[in-house]
């Protein structure tokens, strides 16, 4: 299992889901209605590195986060 | 890199890195002070931060300056900051001025677009998402 955790304004509490890559979080996300409007927009990080490659291999308790849109300062 | 529940102590905060670095041999020390506008009825903007990934992108930052023979600070506020008062500072130190006014550009735009911050209008009390002033990441869409 890994644990996928919606960051600062989407408001949706963490889950757990079997994924093996970054692809199977994807097909996994794409699933949740209420994403629908934050996916196209969300980074990614995965234990706390940001990441750019679908193909990334995820392991047993890897935490991936959803970044939304930054606004700082 | 320093986060602080509320408003930032700005002369503090500026005070305190002008006297760390006072030996240091710097020729140039460029603050900037981010403040909040009163505008659109709003008391406050309020901030969520998440830190592993800032601290790791101000480290990335704190090499770039050093391999330029600088040195990048910032502070952060995390929660309501009400108008007129601070929620962001940083500042370059440098040994001339030209890397420092260059680097403070440079770190200050960076920051707006990929620092892993989340910024919120607090109207009567509400908190409410600055969706239309808020960058998508580098990067982002991976999961679309």
């Amino acid at each position: 299992m890994v644990k996928v955790e919606f960051l600062g304004p989407i408001g949706k509490e963490t889950i757990e889901i079997e994924a093996a890559t970054l692809s199977d979080v994807a097909k996994r996300l794409k699933e949740e209605s209420d994403l629908a409007e934050w996916l196209d927009k969300c980074a990614v990080a995965v234990n706390d590195t940001m990441v750019s490659d679908l193909a990334t291999r995820l392991n047993e308790g890897d935490k991936v986060s959803i970044l939304p849109p930054v606004c700082g300062g | 890199m320093e986060l602080y529940d509320g408003p930032l102590d700005v002369k503090e905060i500026f005070g305190r890195w002008l006297d760390e670095q006072a030996a240091s041999n710097y020729g140039a020390y460029i603050p900037f002070v981010g403040t909040i506008r009163a505008e659109d009825g709003i008391e406050a903007l309020s901030f969520d931060i998440y830190e592993p990934v800032l601290k790791a992108w101000f480290d990335s930052w704190q090499e770039k300056a050093k391999a330029r023979g600088a040195v990048v600070k910032m502070a952060h506020s995390i929660g309501d900051v009400p108008v007129h008062t601070s929620s962001y500072v940083s500042a370059v130190f440098s040994p001339k001025r030209r890397v420092a006014l260059e680097l403070i550009e440079e770190f200050v735009e960076d920051f707006k677009a990929n620092a892993p911050i989340w910024k919120y209008d607090v109207k009567e009390g509400k908190r409410i998402y600055a969706a239309d002033r808020s960058t998508p990441m580098d990067g982002s869409g991976l999961l679309a």
